[in-house]
C-alpha cells in the first residue's frame, strides 16, 4: 500500500520469537499472511483466515504475522484483543450464542440466557456465549447454535438441538 | 408440476425454511430460493406459482410438504396450511411503497438476469450518459440522506468527494449494521446484492473513485456468501473491473468482514478497521470525505443510502424528492422488532407515525399484551411510550421528540418491560462495546451503570437522580462519537416517560 504511513518500529520488544510448538501451524499461518500482505489493510483478512484454520489466534501466530507484515508484535497484539471474533483459546466443541440485545430482550431473551448458560455450565463441550444482534429481530430469541441462525428460540429447541452431541 | 419459491434469506433459514425447500427438492418439485418478502412472522413462506400469481402459505413446515403437494400445487385451499393468497396483493405487503425493496423477495437474489430484468443497472447506463457532476446534481436534488443514522446530505458528502484532489479516492459501504431490532442492510444486501453493488459502482463514476470496499458485519455469514457471489457474477459479466459495460469507468469492489464490535459501526471506527487497525474512533474533522480510508478522499455510506441510488439515477432525483415530508424525502425501510405480533419490513415514505407502522402493520404485541413502549432507531435511541405514538417519522419530528430515527428500526415492548433495567442495559452495553478512546464513554458508561443500580437499589435515590443526568450530560457533551453521545437517549427518555420504574427499592 503506497504511503499508508507504517513504518518499521525497531526491536517490537522481549525475546527474539522462540521456536513455535507447532512447526506445521507457523509454517501455514506464515502462507496465510504472505497470500494476503498485498491487500490494503489485510490484518483482519488474514487473522480470519487463521481462525477459520485453526479455530483460535495462538501466542506463536503473533509474532509470526507482525513478522511478515512489519509490525510490532504489540501492534497485533492490540488489534487480536480488541475484537471479539479473535478467540485466544481452541474453540469448544459446540457454541450456544445467544442475542441478548433489546429486541430478542422484548421477548425473553435475558431469562433463556441465564437458563442456557445454567444449563451447560457443568459441560466443558459446550460454550455459551453472548451477542449484541443477529438481525433476527422480528424471530427472537434468536442465537447461532454451532454457526447457524436459529430463531424463536426456547430452552426446550436449544435442548432439541442439542440432541445427540458428542463431547 | 408447477414451480415454488422458498425464501432462503438468514430470517427465513432460521425458522426452517431450509429444511422445506429440501423436503419439496426430494418430492422431485422445482424450488427456487428468492430473498424474504419481510413478512418474517409468515416465514417459512412457502409461493406456488399460479396463472394469477405466486400464492402464499405461511408458517410451513417441512412435515407439511406431503399434503401440500397432495393439494395438487394449484394455489388452491389445503387442509392444515394457512393460505395468504397472491403474495403481492397481500394487504401489509400491498400498503407499502416499495422502492429500495422493490426487488427483494421477488428475484433470485444472485440471477443478474432477473435483476436487470426487473429494472436493476437502469441506473447505472443513466448515469454513464452523464458527467460525473450531473450524477453527483440528481443525487443532491433527490433530497437522500445518509440511512445509517446521522441523515447527512449524501449530495453533499459526494460533491466533497469529487472536488476533492489524490491519488486515489475509495467508496466504503458501512454494512456493519450493528444495531438492535436493524436488520434491513442484512436483507437487502441477502436478497437483492446487485442493488448495493450498482449503487457503489455509481457512487464511484460520480466521485472518481476506482476501489470499494463493503464492510460486512461477521455476524451475517449469510450475506457475506450472497455478496461474495454477487460481485462475482458481476465481475464476470463486465459490471465490475475495468471498463464497465464498455465505459471508461473501472471499479473494483471487495467485501471486508468486521470482527464482532459494535463501534465499527461508527465511521472512523469502520475505516480503522477497515485499515487493519483497532476499531478506535477518529477525530473529526479531518473528515472522511476529504482523509478517509488510508487519508484519501472517501465515500462513506450506508447500505440503505447507496441503495436507494440505483433508482434515483434511473427515475431522476425529482421523483424521489416528491415522496416523503419536510426535509426528509423518498421512503425509510423501516423494522418492526422485539415484541411485535407482525414483524419485518415496511418501506413507506417518510411521515407515516410510529402507531401507525406498530399497531396497523405489527398488529401490538406478539405476547397479546398491551403495547407499553418502543425503542427507536437502534440501542442509542430514545424509549416512547404509546402515548407519543403519533410522532411521525422523520428526522425532525423525531428529534422534536427527543428521540431520533437511526436506522429505522422499532423495538416493541409489552407491558412488562421495566425501563430502568432497559435504561442500565443501555449503559452496559456500553461499557461492553466502547473502543475506550475517550474518557466520557470508557468511564460514563461504567459509572452509568453504578449509578443506575444504587437508584433501582433505592439508596439515596434524589441525589443519585441528579448525579445521573450530570453524567448524561458531561457524555452527551464530551464524548468524540455517538456511541458516548447517545448512550444517554435511551437512559434520559426512560427517566422521563417511564419515572415510576424508577422507585424501587427502599430508600
Amino acid at each position: 500500500m503506497r504511503g499508508d504511513g507504517r513504518v518499521r518500529r525497531g526491536p517490537s520488544g522481549g525475546p527474539p520469537p522462540a521456536v513455535p510448538a507447532d512447526a506445521a501451524r507457523a509454517a501455514e499461518v506464515r502462507a496465510i499472511t504472505e497470500s494476503s500482505r498485498s491487500l490494503r489493510g489485510p490484518l483482519l483478512p488474514i487473522l480470519h483466515t487463521v481462525v477459520e484454520r485453526f479455530g483460535y489466534v495462538s501466542d506463536d501466530d503473533i509474532p509470526m504475522i507482525a513478522d511478515v507484515l512489519n509490525l510490532s508484535r504489540a501492534d497485533v497484539h492490540g488489534v487480536v484483543s480488541f475484537y471479539h471474533d479473535f478467540r485466544r483459546t481452541p474453540a469448544p466443541s459446540h457454541t450456544v450464542t445467544l442475542c441478548r440485545a433489546e429486541a430478542c430482550q422484548s421477548v425473553g431473551a435475558g431469562a433463556l440466557y441465564a437458563a442456557t448458560a445454567e444449563r451447560f455450565s457443568e459441560d466443558s463441550g459446550v460454550e455459551v456465549g453472548e451477542v449484541f444482534c443477529l438481525g433476527n429481530c422480528a424471530l427472537g430469541p434468536a442465537g447461532m447454535i454451532d454457526g447457524r441462525l436459529h430463531g424463536r428460540l426456547s430452552s426446550d429447541r436449544i435442548e432439541a438441538l442439542g440432541e445427540g452431541w458428542t463431547r | 408440476m408447477s414451480t415454488v419459491w422458498v425464501s432462503a434469506d438468514s430470517a427465513a433459514t432460521s425458522v426452517g425454511a431450509d429444511e422445506v425447500a429440501e423436503a419439496l427438492a426430494v418430492a422431485g418439485i422445482t424450488v427456487r430460493r428468492n430473498g424474504s418478502r419481510g413478512m418474517l412472522w409468515l416465514e417459512p413462506l412457502v409461493e406456488v406459482e399460479t396463472d394469477d400469481g405466486r400464492v402464499g402459505y405461511a408458517n410451513v413446515a417441512a412435515v407439511d410438504i406431503p399434503a401440500l403437494i397432495a393439494g395438487g400445487l394449484d394455489g388452491g385451499e389445503v387442509d392444515g396450511l394457512d393460505r395468504i393468497g397472491v403474495v403481492a396483493e397481500y394487504p401489509w405487503l400491498a400498503r407499502q411503497h416499495r422502492v429500495s425493496f422493490a426487488r427483494v423477495g421477488v428475484t433470485e437474489p444472485t440471477d443478474l438476469t432477473a435483476y436487470i430484468d426487473n429494472g436493476g443497472y437502469a441506473g447505472l447506463a443513466r448515469a454513464l450518459s452523464l458527467a460525473p457532476e450531473q450524477v453527483v446534481t440528481e443525487v443532491t436534488t433527490s433530497g437522500l440522506r445518509g440511512r445509517g443514522g446521522a441523515g447527512f446530505p449524501a449530495g453533499i458528502k459526494w460533491e466533497t468527494v469529487r472536488t476533492a484532489t489524490a491519488d486515489v479516492k475509495f467508496v466504503c459501504c458501512n454494512a456493519d449494521e450493528g444495531d438492535s431490532g436493524t436488520f434491513a442492510d442484512r436483507m437487502l444486501i441477502e436478497g437483492d446484492p446487485f442493488t448495493l453493488i450498482e449503487g457503489m459502482t455509481i457512487a464511484a463514476h460520480a466521485v472518481g473513485a476506482t476501489e470499494g470496499y463493503i464492510y460486512l458485519r461477521s455476524e451475517y455469514p449469510a450475506a457475506i456468501a450472497v455478496l461474495r457471489r454477487a460481485i462475482d457474477i458481476a465481475y464476470a459479466r463486465g459490471y465490475l473491473g475495468a471498463g464497465i459495460q464498455g465505459s471508461d469507468l473501472s471499479f473494483d469492489l471487495e467485501v471486508r468482514v468486521g470482527a464482532g464490535a459494535y463501534i465499527c459501526g461508527e465511521e472512523t471506527s469502520m475505516l480503522e478497521s477497515l485499515e487493519g487497525k483497532r476499531g478506535e474512533v477518529r477525530a473529526k474533522p479531518p473528515i472522511p470525505a476529504l482523509q478517509g480510508f488510508f487519508g484519501r478522499p472517501t465515500v462513506v455510506n450506508n447500505v440503505l443510502t447507496l441503495g436507494a441510488v440505483p433508482m434515483i439515477l434511473a427515475d431522476g432525483g425529482e421523483a424521489y424528492a416528491a415522496l416523503g415530508v419536510g426535509r426528509s424525502r423518498g421512503t425509510q425501510v423501516f423494522q418492526l422488532a422485539g415484541n411485535v405480533a407482525r414483524g419485518g419490513i415496511v418501506e413507506a415514505d417518510f411521515g407515516v407515525t410510529l402507531g401507525e407502522l406498530i399497531n396497523d402493520f405489527g398488529g401490538g404485541t406478539r405476547s397479546g399484551r398491551p403495547v407499553r413502549a418502543a425503542q427507536v432507531g437502534g440501542p442509542l435511541g430514545a424509549y416512547l411510550p404509546a402515548a407519543r405514538f403519533d410522532v411521525p417519522m422523520d428526522y425532525e419530528a423525531l428529534a422534536a421528540a427527543d428521540a431520533m430515527l437511526g436506522h429505522g428500526g422499532i423495538v416493541v415492548f409489552d407491558d412488562t418491560m421495566d425501563a430502568s433495567a432497559m435504561a442500565r442495559f443501555a449503559m452496559e452495553f456500553c461499557t461492553k462495546e466502547s473502543c475506550g478512546k475517550c474518557t466520557p464513554c470508557r468511564v460514563g458508561s461504567v459509572r452509568g451503570v453504578e449509578v443506575i443500580d444504587r437508584i433501582r437499589a433505592g439508596t439515596d435515590r434524589d441525589a443519585n437522580l441528579v448525579l445521573l443526568q450530570d453524567l448524561c450530560t458531561t457524555m452527551t457533551k464530551g464524548s468524540l462519537c455517538a456511541m458516548g453521545g447517545l448512550t444517554p437517549m435511551p437512559v434520559q427518555s426512560a427517566l422521563t416517560h417511564f419515572p415510576e420504574d424508577f422507585t424501587g427499592g427502599t430508600p
